[in-house]
Parts: C-alpha cells; structure tokens; sequence
C-alpha cells in the first residue's frame, strides 16, 4: 500500500483538528484498555504466559528456516502448496496467478495485516477481479476507500454515524428510509451484503495469525466468524502470511492464544479460532478443493539478523496501540503506514526504509507502557531508539537540530564550561519571565511555548547556590 | 546555617545527582532532596564535575555523545557509596541504560553494572535503602501524585512517595485517574512533536483538574515544568510542586511556574 | 528449478545467512525434530486443571459468559427433547441439518418425529444446524469441532442458530486435552482440514466497540451437556 510516513507532521495536525476523529479516540481507552486488565487479572499465569511465549518464538526465529521447512512438508502432505514471496511484489504476483489459474471473478477476504502490506486488493482489482472484504471494520474501510486505522480494529477512527452515510451510499439496493441508526441495524445490513458475496465468491483469502509446524496448518482468530465462511465456501483457500508466524507446535500456539486476545480485545479467547490443514479430505462434504499459502518475507529475514529480530516475536494483538499516548491522540492514520502505534513506528522504517518513515520512531515519548503490556515481551522502546541511531547516523534529523544537540553535548561534557554557561543562561530566563514565574513566549523555543508557558529558573544554578552556602559556612 | 540534625559520620555517603533540569530551573528541589537525605542517616556530597546524564542525546539517537557523558558519569560517581537523583528519569538513564550503553566497553561495562546497582531515585532510596518512614514536615491541603514513566516502569517505584506523603501532617493525596498513563512530556519529544505532547497533556490536565486538589506533585521535574507550564497558561489556580519540596517543608519558594513574589 | 523452486531456495537461504548458519547443522535439526516430536507443553492455567465436574461447570460458566445459551441434559430423551423445545421457543421452524455423526444418529429421534432432519452440508436457507463437537476445554469454554462427514464445517457458521452436543465425559480442562485427544482419533502430527475451536456465537464489536451478536456466523449457539 501506499506509505505516507513521511509527512507525519501535517499528517498529525489533520489528526488532532478533526472532532470526530478525537470522539472516536476515547472508545480505545474505554474499550480494550479496561477490558485488557481484567482479562489479565482474571489469569494469575498471565505474566508466566508471557515468558513462555516470548521463548517459543524466540526459539522458532532461530530456527526459522528448518520451522519453515517442517511447516512446508506437512502443508504438502495434507494436499496444499506452498509459495516462498520475497518481495510484496512478488506474493501480489502468485495470488493474482492463483487467482488467474483458478478463474476468479470473486475474492472474498478475510481480514489480513499482510494483504494491506503487500497492497493486494489494487493489485487484484486492477487485473478485474472483485475484491470483497468481510470483516466488518475491513469492509467499511473498503467502501470508504481508506486503509485500516488499527491493526485489530479497522474503524476505530469512526462514529456509527459516518458508516451509516456510507452504506446509504453504497447500499442502493436497500430502502432509502430504512432505519440506520442503531449498531445493530448497520451489523445486520452489512451480514445481509455480505452473505451473498460469501455463497458467491470463487476464492477465499486469509490471513493467518500462526503458522503451525507439526501440523502444517494455518490459524485465524476472528470473533464475526467471516473468516470461516471465507476459508470454507469457495472452491480455493489461500493464506497469505509472513514468515515469522510460524511456531513449532499446537501446545506452542496454546501459550500464544492464551495471551493473544486478552491482550488485544481483552477476550479471554476470540469466539473463532480455526486451524486449517490443506484443502478438504475425499470425504468432506465441503471445504475448498485447492489450499495455497504464501509466505512473505519483505525485509524480515534482514530483520532476524539484527537489531530489530525482537520485533519478529509480534502477534499483531494491538495492544501496544491500545496503550500507547501518541496513538491514542493521533489515531492511526497520521502515522501513514499499514502499522500504526509503537509496533508500527519500529515495523514502518523496516518496510519502507527510515528515510521515509523517520518521524514514526521519535514520535514517542518512551513512556514505556507499550513494552509493559506487550504479551511477547519486545523492547519496543528500545527498537524506536534503535531507529532514531540509525537515523542519526545517515545525517537525518534537521541541521538547526543536530547543531543544537552538538552544542549541548560539547558543552555537556565538559562541566566547567558548563556551568559557566548554565550561569549565564538562568538569569536571561529570569530576566525574560519578568517575576511572572513563566515565560509565554520563548524566543528560540516557541516549539515548547506553543502549547504551554515555560517556567521561569528560580534565579542561580543548584551548583552557584551550592558553592554560595559553602563557602558561607566554612566562613 | 541548616537546621537539619548533624549526619552521622557512619552514614552512608550519597553522591547526589542533581540532573541538569533541577540544577538550572529549581536549585529548591536539589537542597530538599539533600535536607532528606541527612534525615534519613546520609551523608551527602555534591560533585561539581555533573552536568546531565546525556538523555538528550541517547533519545535522540546520538549514541557517541551518550556514550561519552555516561563514562564521564561513571567516573564522577562511582566513589560513592550511593547515588541518588531527585528523578525518576535520570535515575532510570543510570540504572538501566548505562549497563548497556557501555556494555562493550571493556574498561566501564563492570563499572556501569556496579554505579546501576547502587543508583536510586530519591523516595525509593528514602524508603527502601534509608527506611525513613516518616517526614517532619506539614503541608495544608489535598495533593495529587502523578508518577513518571520511568518511576513507574523503569524503576518500578509506586509506594514510596506515596508512604512518605502520608507522614506529611495535614496533607491529603487524592489519587489521580489513569495514573499510568504519560503527561506527554517525554524530553526532546515535547518539542520535537509539541502538539502531540500537548493533546496529550491535555487528558492529563482533565484528570488532574479532576481529583480538586490544590496541589499537583511529582519526582521528576521534567514532567513537572510541562504541566506546570500548562496550569500556568491556563491560569487554573492550581501549584505544581516536585515531591520532595513537601516532603522536606520547603515549600516556601513559589510553586513552579508560580509568580514570584518581589523581594 | 522451477520460479517457484527458486523462491523457496532462495528465501530459505536469505534466513540461514541471516541466522549465521548452515542447512546441514544436525545439532539444530535434532532440537527441531524434538520439539515437533515430543511437543513439550508450556504453563498450564490452574483454572484448567480441575476436577472432570467442576470442568462442566466452567464450560458452562465460561460459554454462558460468552453469549451461548448452555443446557445440561441427563439422558439421549432428554437431548431430542431440549433440542425439540429449543427450536419451538427461538421461533426457528422444526428443520434440522446435521451430519452422520454417530452420536447424534443414536438419539431416539423418534421421540422428536416432527423436526424434519437434513444430512450433509449446509446450505443458504437452512435456520438451525447440529453438530457434536469432539472435545471441549473448560478453561476459555471452548468446543472443539472438528471438520468431516459427521460434522460438516458449514454446520458451524451458515445457519442462524447452531446447536452443539457434547458428552460431558468429553469436556477436559485445557487446550493441550483437547488436542492430545484430537491425537488419539487422527494420530500424531495430523488435523483433520478444519478444527473449529468455537467459544460462543458470532460477535462483532468494530462499531464504536459496542457489542452485537450475529455478526457474519450464528446468531445463537446452544450447547447441549449430555450426561
């Protein structure tokens, strides 16, 4: 999809100046921030899970290539296919010949992270295929022609209001004084639609939020159940999914569902979670005939051996978003990416490279809650600092800026001068604040006086004052 | 002269890590933090060779100056028997991102491990390393606490601040809701993306104006000055004070941001 | 070597290179082999290791929670005539699609010979299904169901409401149960093509996050305690 990082800044004051937006902000907190808690306080194993989990796929990545090559086996035996995409460009090209050589003219799909990374509705629609969305959130996104606002939750930036305009003008089949303004009435007109896409459509495509080894099949986490009739009605199923889902076992995707919705949702599980291996059996009375899977890197093998391989452990359960203060002001689309949040400003440079996504890693104030409630234990504020060296050492943060903290760090390191200079400073404030005890306006500093007063220095520097009642009680 | 009993010569001898923010707008908060100490047992010394724990740079990716401020830390400190800063934030810089800062530094990578294990923000060494459980001081009125991230998280420090304020005669803390979350000051971030830090500051502010205390505390000045700042320029009629002015009763220097009065 | 070959060599090598390792390390295929072999479980919740009867009363509690309507029948009549019953009250007309499960074609249906039965998988009209599910973890009130001509897999999601039998001797406490008894029937390493793990009816919650049941699956689930 297309990346709009790099204008983060103008991306955020259309964020904080739209009223709906902010109204819709508040259902995060009030929603899944509460719900986490008590799912968590609910599960005394909570934090053990966590350890455990993040060892499982601490293990999986190191082992990742015989992972994936036990994964594929099985796959192959139960009658699938498997189809290695280093690029987006490349598993865009094996769906759309999938979907050619299956003769598609309908696509349903479930919701998938990684078909948006990889821009796959454009790609099918461009080559005449229908694309249909079926998760509810996925699908008003759709209609609106915008791109998901959150990684678990499409249309958290959106009020009933606006989806009821929506389907008012896309749903012309229905009457125009119809009710609408219930949640119930939109869920039981978007069921109605998309029930008849479902018994129509000639391919299902999801995603998967694990890979299992031992058994070579894919898992979906849905609530609405879309990705069942998804994975089930149409004649082919393929699963696109990035590398890095695969685990070992089933016992190893217990220690990972245990954690996965009562982090995101605040569930205790997802009403659906369906593992899938290979197309249906000779006796199965449905199921799809034809099963493909494929599987992404872009740029993830070059994480695994690095920095950023902690990122690898995701399970893209949203709950560093949920928690996290920028996200929280801002939403998801200012950040311009397919990920938004802390796991998006650390995945973001990774896709599209840090020089068009720098903002997204310093627009954090590492308040650290997104590691805290992170169920696979990632740094993640330690990887967005990680980004920020990076960027430093390729020159990008603006001149006026890095002549600032050079400045500051010489002197910085060197307390004589320091001190000399801080003595100097602290009466200019003094003097500017006027016994007003803050400044209104700072000049050179109109970034922090934009939004707030800058308090005024008491009038000496701690160390002057220090000296001063020394030397007076030596005397 | 100070009115602060004689420290024992057996005490433990404190290097006090002023942090640069206290040194240049709030010398009050410095002198607090060493009235307490003494009460508690400590002796304290003040190095001069300190300016900042390097902060600035290492969040902002400039990984060489953070680097060359913390060995200059190091050496600075690393004679006491502890450190103490009255920051959460800096303390957390010292105690947690040192050890890896320097980790592949053959000649600091032991020394930053040994100055982390005995650094400590000021309450939680107060509480946990002095055991003062109780302070001489009063203060008229309801407070509230906001906890700084790094307090919170990096140094999991919750109750001491909390348990001292509890000794303080007079004083009543009403809690702040949604205490967890950040006041959106965040160092370089706050004017790096000041409309950002502001929204966020803002639903600070509503739950701050909320609890209908007169007072806003907190250990870290840095988050302090932001939301004083923001009481100021909305002239909302309530103080910001860092904790441990009410914890030693020297609260007679204007509140931050306050107007001076003219001497 | 086809572009398909090529792809996997190279994406497998990319990840080698980045691990600093080798395809023929047999130190790290063994650690592999194990895991897969002897699937080591993790932490276990307490909740989930409980007493067989206390297991049938979390599931109870658990789906309840979740939005299921949950009825414990003592004997095959009483089944027939829950099911019966429950159709009747929900207002659906007396038509059932169901698979050849054998435990549900032991039912004395004939205590129930107004409700017409339909076998094999769902289609677009039908109102009200039955399915057995295999096995059930108490811990999240789960129901293992499991694809195949006993239980089609449409069962569970096309109709409005979907009816689930279970033995109450087949409700366990944890996952890891469930899936060493989904072992035993099909062997190690081996699924059927769907397993269902179904823990209430279909919800949905994208709007403004409020609650709504029936989101794209059943609007109603009712589970049948048998015994």
């Amino acid at each position: 999809m297309e990346n709009s990082s790099d204008t983060f800044k103008t991306n955020v004051a259309h964020a904080l100046a739209d009223v709906e937006l902010q109204k819709a902000l508040q259902n995060v907190k009030r929603g899944f921030v509460v719900k986490r808690e008590a799912a968590k306080a609910k599960l005394p194993e909570f934090d053990k899970l966590r350890d455990e989990a993040r060892a499982v796929k601490d293990h999986t990545l190191s082992h990742l290539d015989l992972y994936l090559e036990a994964y594929e086996r099985k796959v192959t035996e139960s009658g699938g296919v498997v189809h290695f995409a280093e690029t987006a460009a490349d598993a865009r090209a094996i769906v759309l010949e999938l979907c050619r050589e299956l003769g598609a003219k309908l696509v349903t799909k479930g919701k998938s992270m990684i078909s948006e990374e990889i821009g796959l509705n454009a790609h099918l629609e461009a080559s005449g295929i229908e694309v249909v969305e079926t998760d509810l959130g996925e699908y008003i996104v759709q209609i609106r022609g915008e791109t998901p606002s959150h990684i678990i939750a499409p249309v958290i930036h959106l009020n009933k209001e606006d989806i009821a305009q929506d389907f008012r003008r896309v749903h012309k089949q229905f009457a125009t004084a119809r009710k609408l303004n219930q949640v119930q009435d939109l869920v039981a007109e978007a069921r109605a639609v998309l029930r008849e896409k479902f018994l129509k459509a000639d391919i299902g495509i999801t995603g998967a939020n694990l890979l299992i080894a031992e058994t070579g099949s894919s898992v979906i986490v849905t609530n609405e159940g879309n990705g069942d009739l998804t994975s089930t009605l149409p004649r082919a199923h393929i699963v696109v999914a990035s590398i890095e889902k695969v685990v070992p076992t089933l016992e190893d995707a217990d220690t990972i569902l245990r954690l996965l919705a009562r982090s995101g949702t605040g569930q205790e599980i997802t009403t659906y979670t369906t593992f899938v291996t290979g197309p249906r059996r000779d006796s199965d009375p449905d199921g799809p005939v034809a099963y493909h899977v494929v599987l992404l890197d872009n740029g993830r093998s070059e994480m695994l051996g690095g920095v950023f391989a902690d990122m690898l452990r995701c399970i893209r359960c949203g709950a560093c978003l949920n928690h996290c203060p920028v996200y929280g002001a801002i939403g998801g689309h200012a950040y311009g990416s397919v990920y938004p949040g802390p796991m998006g400003a650390v995945m973001t440079p990774a896709l599209v490279g840090i020089d068009h996504a720098r903002d997204l890693p310093h627009a954090s104030s590492f308040c650290g809650r997104c590691e805290q409630v992170c169920p696979m234990e990632i740094p993640l504020p330690d990887l967005m600092r990680a980004w920020r060296e990076r960027d430093f050492t390729r020159g990008n943060p603006p001149r006026r800026e890095r002549l600032l903290l050079k400045a500051w760090a010489f002197a910085a390191k060197r307390p004589r001068l320091y001190h000399a200079l801080a003595n100097r400073l602290v009466p200019l404030l003094a003097w500017l604040a006027r016994g007003s005890g803050s400044i209104g306006r700072l000049p050179f500093g109109k970034a922090w006086t934009r939004t707030r007063d800058f308090p005024a220095p008491e009038g000496k520097t701690f160390h002057t004052l220090y000296a001063e009642k020394e030397r007076s009680q030596r005397r | 002269m100070t009115s602060a009993p004689e420290p024992s010569k057996q005490g433990p001898l404190v290097g006090l890590l002023v942090t640069c923010l206290v040194d240049l707008f709030r010398p009050n908060v410095a002198f607090a933090a060493i009235k307490l100490l003494e009460a508690g047992g400590a002796r304290v010394e003040v190095p001069r060779a300190q300016t900042c724990c390097g902060q600035p740079a290492y969040n902002s990716g400039d990984r060489a100056d953070a680097v060359s401020i913390a060995r200059q830390v190091v050496q600075t400190f690393e004679r006491f028997d502890y450190v103490v800063a009255p920051s959460g934030s800096c303390a957390g810089m010292v105690k947690v991102h040192y050890p890896r800062l320097l980790a592949d530094d053959p000649d600091f990578a032991d020394r930053a491990e040994a100055l982390a294990s005995k650094t400590f923000e000021l309450t939680s060494f107060l509480v946990d390393v002095l055991g003062l459980t109780h302070v001489d001081a009063s203060y008229r009125g309801s407070v509230t606490y906001h906890d700084s991230c790094s307090s919170l998280r990096e140094l999991q420090v919750r109750d001491a601040p909390r348990r001292l304020l509890a000794s303080v005669d007079g004083l009543t803390l009403v809690e702040l809701a949604e205490s967890e979350v950040c006041c959106g000051f965040g160092g370089t971030f706050s004017v790096k993306y000041p409309d950002i830090s502001g929204a966020i500051l803002d639903a600070k502010l509503r739950n701050i104006l909320a609890t209908g205390a007169s007072c806003v505390l907190a250990g870290d000045l840095g988050c302090l000055m932001h939301i004083a700042g923001r009481l100021a320029r909305e002239r909302a009629g309530i103080e910001a004070r860092h904790v441990a002015e009410v914890l030693a009763g020297m609260t007679e220097v204007p509140a931050i941001a306050a107007p001076r009065q003219m001497r | 070597m086809s572009a398909r070959d090529e792809a996997r060599a190279s994406g497998l090598a990319r990840i080698r290179v980045a691990l600093g390792v080798t395809e023929d390390d047999a130190y790290r295929q063994a650690a592999v082999a194990e895991r897969l072999e002897r699937h080591p479980r993790g932490t276990i919740p307490a909740r989930a290791r409980k007493a067989p009867e206390e297991c049938v009363a979390l599931l109870t509690d658990m789906l309840t929670k979740q939005g299921a309507d949950v009825s414990r029948v003592a004997t095959k009549q009483d089944a027939v005539g829950a099911i019966a019953s429950y159709l009747g009250s929900s207002g659906l007309p007396p038509r059932l699609r169901m698979g050849a499960d054998p435990v549900l074609a032991a039912l004395p249906w004939r205590d129930a010979w107004d409700i017409e039965r339909r076998f094999g998988r769902a289609e677009p009209t039908d109102k009200a299904s039955l399915s057995r599910a295999l096995v059930a973890a108490a811990e999240t009130g789960t129901l293992f169901l499991v694809s195949g001509a006993d239980n089609p897999t449409t069962l569970n999601f096309l109709p409005e409401a979907h009816m689930v039998l279970i033995n109450a001797s087949d409700i366990l406490g944890s996952y890891e149960e469930a899936w060493d008894r989904l072992r035993a029937v099909y062997g190690e390493a081996t699924l059927p093509r769907t397993v269902n793990m179904i823990s209430g009816p279909s919800r949905t919650a994208d709007i403004e996050q409020t609650l709504v049941r029936g989101a794209h699956g059943p609007r109603r689930l009712h589970v049948l305690i048998l015994g």
